[in-house]
């Protein structure tokens, strides 16, 4: 502990540590020196490419995927082109660029996963050099060709490839270059010769860095970590450092070494007092500060630098390094003498272990500048950026001697802080090897932890690490099951029936894991029936519709379809059933979902008349054909076709045993062949009409006879055509004619109605004549329908019938005293009885 | 802005408020000046959900119906489509989008589908080859719309028809997506109890649908305690009654739709002083129906013959309350008066408004024909003479009355005895083919497989027995200060509200045999709470129901239900839900199926 400022060495008013994070588990030696090398920043997987360019096919390079700590991950001959580049997506996926211009993806484990093409006129002109970049967008690849062409992709999962404009003068490949992503814009800055150019998508400007006074050849460039700061070395040993939009100069510092450096890094941190670009020669490490004050590092072994985003590892055969500027909460504490709040809390709480009362000396002081709260943070703040737990352990626990002196102070920050350091601890352990600091862990987030930690199969970890920090489990452990899961179907070495059990076992009713989608891994994977048999578990049917009709299990995508209850659902799959069977089959499998029959019956009767006929033919179903036919007879122009309908829809009726509907259906036609015979004899415009409307046109136009053609063969009940002649007779007015035919026969309808319609046409005389003739019953209602109300009275106290009375009562106006008086007189009689 | 809606039992509103706030959020996700298409049959339950003065405020310019060929101009940013998932409505979008073609390529094109977007349309669109002209595809899940402080209708017009007549269960779909979403909103409901075939499909969906939500439990306290589905065809009777409650019957005469209803103009011209009121107005009054309006509130339920009493008891409260300014002496008093002046003034003019709504109905329901049919109604409902054709049917086809009178009063026949002789029911269809036309063959047909029309079948009659179980017809309706439901018919109960009212007491047990006769399964479901949501019910609170009509409820049925609720010992709170508001006309109306002649 006391030494924790040994490895400190001052940078102008700052100081830079080198802390180590691994012993390195892999077993290589000279490999870095002449292997391709692909690192990750935030403690991502490393890939080596041994001998890239050895082409012979019998010794085929080897390629090896470690993670940060050495322990291998994979390793196979590589066996397709001559390589060019190396580089990790965001995702942890390794991209290998060609010399054609392909680009070959494969996973963490080395599994092959897709490729593309940089654009078809790289394969001739051939890749001289390739960068990966991150950008806001996502991984991002440039590339420049032979003929001196560079173009570039910004996002690799959404593939736009842009070649960028040529650049004037430039033969080969630029003595440097590298990618800006500024103002989610992307462009690229080379340099040839002295001279630096900023190309984008339209143009190729020639720019100049602010203040550079030493005009060498710029050979070796490097952004920062969030591409705001560009550093530029010249052959002649000097470097520029400053802003990227070239607008500002930070400082410039000969190094007096003039050949171009292996790398080049920035080393900076947020909230950087004294940020530095580290350079790295064959057996020298320069860190150079912007106050132009250097640190200089021997190097033993071949190495490699990673910039990240507080600081930069260095990679050797043996050993990892972290370089960063100490944290100023870490120098307020550490720094020798220093009085600030924490280091103080940190003292006192040494001396309170040692029993000493001092620490009640110490505490005193803390407490009398009334600064205890701004020490526990420091304290908590400074364990989140030691590495080693011995030291996160003093600071956490000085931290919580000191909250004990505190009455309201919010333990939220001490919790989370234990508990993110006790995640970062487990996953920087040598097996897990990633070298997270706390800085970089906040700017992944937890999120993209545990989908790395996915990636990388630590599947009970990341289970562990989500079921501890209490993450609602669809973001959480159901996240991680559902990989776990598409993973174990791709298991080849277990059968369907034993990776289906295991599965099931494991995520059971888990929220949010869909078994559906675990299913269609499967399917990729071509295990249709291990496919078949997850989809089982999923509870949402709906779900499971589109994966089964992609496996062709059509049939079963109906019936899941159905139990639904999703209608628009069934819908799809009867469309695909129809565009994917012969008719027949496609009939025969709707006959045995009868909801989706129907469903499709109702589509037909939309979009397809002619298919409704065929469904109802197969299924025998003749009264719905004859309704077919009724209702298309309606759509026929002409009276021949629409008989025929007609017919076809009775002889339809006849099989479906409707009698009823078959003679009506008769009736119907032969109606329609005498009106088109009336219209065309006596221009009638019959056609269409009712039969009773027929009638009553007939009438109308005197022509009785036909009229009474049609009562006879269309056996209209009397009653109804009673009351028709009734209404036209009257209606014409021909009240003879209409006595004649109330004396023909007795009134099926009753003489009331005559008495009715007479008034309704405004002929009282005539309608008394039938008052008489009335039943009892009506009697009243007849009279007063008349208007006569002495003879309704008369009527109404014979029947003795008090409502009657009633009825004519309130008929009854003022001046009708006498009537009054007698009915009233007769209402009580008739009361009294 | 909608405080109606809140007044109820439970607060409808917060399901009106998130319906609004999910059509602003898409409203926003399309930036920019826009115009929306309408599928015609959405504005009027849309408008229940929000006013134009909403869509104004999120740049909605302008606002067209959805027809064939080229859009209306306009000069907006965005065109959106607002539709059902209905293949007819996507082939006229696609003829739209391509007699548009290339006119205004900065322009963006969305979908809105109501309720919820269909794999179906999209292919279909993709097909007609314009799928690729739209911006945004998305769904707006509209299933229950709130309608009053204790109703909620789905507006689905065509809901029974395609589940009684085409056996398409979409509507049933749609129906428990919805009460899912009232599940998340109000609460898991506890007890499920259902009958009919519709009810037992729905009530299957939800429990399927909670499976699939497994593990994520709503933590909502519950707010019905008890869900009752019941299918219309369990009750195909009392729709085709007359309604004879006052809101009953201002949907029977005049038709309310959407909460609206249009009257004649003449009795509601405006009369100032002094002024000769020469040009009578002829548009037709529209007016608001909702308890929003406390007068209506109060006498909507009403039988219609307690309205009058009820009305000029109101008149005599306002009149008095005007008088109250000539007692205001000091300045405190008349500022007091004058500060209840606007809520006086509307009080008197809605009073006006029902005044002269009363008058219009009662000249009807006073004339002769209305008495009549009355009377029909009321011999079929107690079972007198149902067996033979009846003379009063017989004498109105004869005098050509309306189609769809006939039909209410055949299907009613043939309903109260439990279907007709083959005889019969031959006599009746031939009378209608005759008089109004053999194209209402496929009507008739519709009727049958429906289950309105139907010839005995051995079986005996078993309504009488329904009727004395149930009680369904009351002697003694009380129409001024009722004591049971039957007033809303005058009396004949519901069988729909009699079931509902037996269920909360004494239990379904009670009356096995009498279900055994209705169609349909009855079952009862429980949906297990998680621990802790189990309500501590305080002395005498009121167990609140929810009471789904698949297929439709007419607007007695709910006054009978309010009448419940109402009711002191009843200990039952009611709240409805519907696919469809309906009566005996627009119900039978979507039941029929009237071919066009094509012939010159």
């Amino acid at each position: 502990m006391a030494f924790i400022t040994a490895n400190w060495n001052p940078l102008g008013d700052a100081f830079y540590r080198k802390t180590e994070l691994y012993e390195m588990c892999w077993n290589i030696r000279d490999e870095l020196k002449d292997s391709l090398v692909a690192t990750a920043p935030y403690g991502g997987p490393i890939a080596l490419l041994r001998e890239p360019h050895r082409r012979s096919p019998s010794s085929r390079p080897q390629l090896e995927i470690y993670s940060a700590s050495g322990v291998a991950i994979a390793s196979f001959p590589w066996k397709s082109g001559p390589v060019v580049h190396l580089g990790w997506s965001v995702s942890d996926e390794l991209l290998c660029v060609q010399e054609d211009g392909t680009v070959l993806i494969y996973d963490v484990f080395g599994s092959f996963k897709r490729h593309f093409s940089m654009g078809q006129e790289v394969v001739q002109s051939q890749v001289l050099e390739a960068k990966v970049f991150h950008s806001p967008y996502g991984t991002g690849i440039a590339i420049v060709t032979g003929s001196s062409r560079f173009t570039f992709a910004t996002n690799i999962e959404d593939l736009k490839l842009r070649r960028l404009p040529e650049v004037p003068g430039l033969q080969g490949k630029p003595s440097s270059w590298v990618v800006l992503t500024q103002d989610r814009q992307t462009k690229v800055l080379l340099s040839i010769g002295p001279e630096l150019y900023v190309l984008d998508n339209t143009s190729c400007i020639a720019v100049c860095p602010p203040g550079l006074s030493q005009a060498g050849s710029i050979v070796h460039m490097s952004v920062s970590f969030s591409y705001k700061y560009l550093a530029v070395f010249t052959d002649t040993g000097h470097l520029w450092t400053g802003s990227s939009n070239l607008q500002e100069k930070l400082s410039e510092f000969k190094t007096n070494q003039t050949a171009a450096p292996k790398q080049m890094v920035w080393c900076r941190r947020p909230k950087s007092q004294q940020p530095s670009v580290v350079l790295m020669w064959e057996r020298l490490l320069l860190v150079v500060g912007v106050c132009n004050d250097t640190i200089q590092f021997p190097i033993e072994e071949q190495s490699v630098l990673v910039g990240e985003l507080d600081g930069a590892r260095i990679i050797s055969s043996t050993h990892q390094e972290l370089l960063q500027e100490v944290p100023l909460v870490c120098q307020d504490i550490f720094k020798i003498a220093s009085m600030a709040p924490g280091a103080l809390l940190l003292e006192a709480h040494r001396e309170y272990e040692k029993s000493s009362q001092k620490a009640d000396e110490y505490l005193r002081e803390i407490k009398e500048q009334n600064v205890l709260g701004d020490a526990v943070r420091q304290c908590v703040e400074a364990a989140g950026h030691e590495y080693d737990p011995d030291t996160q352990k003093a600071l956490m626990r000085a931290a919580s001697f000191g909250k004990c002196f505190l009455t309201d102070f919010s333990p939220s920050h001490f919790v989370m802080t234990c508990r993110e350091l006790r995640v970062l601890n487990a996953v920087r352990d040598s097996s897990v090897g990633m070298p997270l600091t706390h800085t970089q862990f906040k700017q992944i987030t937890l999120q993209v932890l545990i989908d790395r930690l996915v990636y990388r199969q630590f599947y009970p970890l990341a289970i562990e690490i989500c079921r501890y920090l209490k993450i609602p489990d669809y973001q959480g452990v159901s996240r991680v099951l559902k990989h776990w899961a598409s993973c174990k179907v791709q298991q080849k070495d277990l059968s369907d029936e034993a990776i289906a059990r295991v599965v099931c076992h494991k995520v059971g009713d888990s929220p949010g894991v869909s078994y559906s989608h675990i299913a269609a891994k499967a399917y990729e994977c071509g295990r249709t029936e291990l496919a078949i048999k997850l989809l089982d578990f999923e509870a949402r049917s709906g779900e499971q519709v589109p994966l089964l009709l992609k496996m062709k299990r059509s049939q079963l995508a109906l019936s899941k379809a159905v139990e639904s209850g999703d209608t628009d659902l069934v819908y799809t799959v009867v469309t695909y059933l129809k565009n994917e069977m012969n008719r027949g089959d496609f009939f025969m499998t709707l006959r045995n979902q009868p909801v989706a029959l129907s469903l499709y019956r109702q589509f037909c009767k939309l979009q397809e008349q002619d298919t409704l006929k065929d469904l109802y033919n197969q299924d025998d179903d003749h009264q719905e054909l004859a309704n077919f036919h009724i209702r298309s007879s309606y759509r026929e122009q002409r009276l021949e076709g629409r008989l025929s309908r007609l017919q076809s829809a009775v002889d339809e009726y006849n099989k479906a045993k409707n009698d009823f509907a078959a003679k009506a259906t008769e009736e119907e036609m032969r109606l329609l062949r005498f009106q088109r015979k009336m219209d065309d004899e006596k221009g009638a415009g019959l056609l269409g009409l009712s039969l009773q409307a027929t009638m009553e046109a007939l009438m109308s136009l005197g022509l009785h006879k036909q009229a009474e053609q049609l009562y006879k063969d269309f056996r209209v009940p009397d009653k109804r055509y009673w009351w028709l002649k009734l209404k036209s007779m009257a209606e014409k007015e021909e009240w003879e004619e209409l006595e004649k035919f109330s004396k023909s026969k007795k009134s099926p309808i009753g003489y009331l109605a005559f008495v009715e319609v007479c008034m309704k046409n405004n002929n009282r005389y005539e309608a008394k004549k039938y008052v008489c003739k009335v039943t009892p019953e009506q009697k009243v209602k007849a009279h007063l329908a008349v208007g006569d109300l002495e003879g309704a009275a008369d009527a109404a106290i014979e029947r003795r019938s008090e409502s009657e009375m009633g009825a004519v009562l309130s008929r009854c106006s003022a001046s009708d005293r006498l009537l009054i008086d007698k009915l009233n007189r007769a209402r009580v009689a008739a009361t009294k009885k | 802005m909608a405080a109606h809606l809140s007044y109820g039992r439970v607060n409808l509103n917060i399901l009106r408020e998130a319906a609004r706030k999910e059509l602003r959020e898409f409203l926003d996700k399309c930036a920019g000046s826009k115009a929306i298409v309408w599928d015609e049959y959405l504005t009027g339950p849309f408008g229940l959900i929000a006013q134009y003065s909403l869509l104004k405020e999120h740049e909605v310019e302008k606002m067209f119906t959805l027809k064939s060929g080229r859009l209306p101009s306009a000069d907006v940013k965005n065109i959106i489509f607002f539709v059902r998932p209905r293949l007819e409505l996507m082939d006229i979008i696609a003829d739209n989008i391509i007699s548009e073609g290339k006119a205004h390529s900065s322009r963006d094109y969305h979908i809105l589908f109501v309720p919820r977007r269909s794999m179906l349309c999209e292919r279909w669109l993709k097909e007609q080859g314009v799928l690729a002209s739209f911006t945004n595809i998305d769904e707006y899940i509209l299933d229950l719309i709130p309608y009053d402080g204790d109703l909620l209708s789905m507006e689905y017009e065509s809901a029974f028809r395609e589940c009684y007549l085409e056996n398409d269960q979409t509507s049933l779909y749609h129906t428990a997506k919805g009460l899912m979403t009232l599940q998340a909103l109000y609460g898991t409901i506890p007890q499920i109890f259902g009958k009919g075939d519709c009810a037992r499909h729905v009530a299957n969906m939800m429990l399927r649908m909670k499976r699939e939500f497994a593990g994520t439990q709503n933590q909502i306290l519950p707010v019905f305690d008890t869900l009752l589905l019941l299918d219309r065809n369990v009750d195909l009777l009392t729709p085709l009654a007359t309604q004879l409650t006052y809101e009953g019957l201002i949907d029977e005469i005049y038709g309310i739709t959407n909460g609206y209803v249009k009257l004649p103009p003449e009795k509601f011209a405006q009369k100032k002083q002094g002024e000769a009121s020469k040009d009578l107005p002829t548009e037709p009054k529209k007016l608001q129906l909702n308890s929003a309006e406390e007068l209506y509130a109060e006498i909507r339920d009403k039988n219609f013959n307690a309205v009058g009493a009820a009305l000029s008891k109101k008149a005599k409260i306002i009149s008095a309350a005007f008088e109250e300014r000539h007692n205001a002496k000091t300045v405190g008093e008349i500022k007091q008066f004058v500060s209840q002046l606007p809520h006086m003034q509307a009080a008197r003019s809605s009073l006006a408004n029902h005044t002269s709504i009363a008058e219009l109905i009662k000249d009807i329901t006073t004339s002769e024909a209305f008495f009549d049919n009355l009377t029909v109604e009321q011999e079929f409902m107690t079972g007198v003479d149902t067996d033979k054709v009846n003379t009063y049917i017989e004498d109105c086809i004869a005098q050509k009355d309306p189609l769809i009178k006939i039909l209410r009063l055949v299907c009613m026949q043939s309903v109260c005895n439990n279907g007709f002789k083959q005889k019969v029911l031959d006599f009746y269809k031939r009378e209608i083919l005759q008089t109004y036309g053999y194209e209402h063959m496929l009507t008739l047909n519709n009727l049958e497989k429906a289950g309105f029309l139907k010839t005995q079948t051995g079986s005996r009659n078993n309504y009488p027995t329904i009727r004395k179980t149930l009680k369904l017809w009351m002697e003694d309706a009380n129409e001024q200060n009722p004591n049971d439901i039957s007033y809303v018919y005058s009396g004949y109960a519901p069988l729909s509200i009699r079931l509902t009212q037996v269920l909360a007491r004494p239990g379904w047990r009670s009356i096995e045999e009498v279900l055994k006769m209705l169609p349909g399964p009855h079952f009862e479901e429980r949906q297990p709470l998680p621990s802790g949501l189990h309500k501590k019910r305080q002395q005498g609170e009121n167990r609140t129901t929810l009471v789904f009509f698949l297929g439709g409820v007419t607007y007695a049925e709910i006054a009978a239900l309010r009448f419940l609720s109402q009711m002191e010992d009843s200990g039952m709170e009611y709240v409805i839900a519907t696919t469809k508001l309906i009566n005996g006309t627009t119900w039978i109306k979507s039941l029929m199926d009237r071919p066009e002649s094509q012939m010159p």
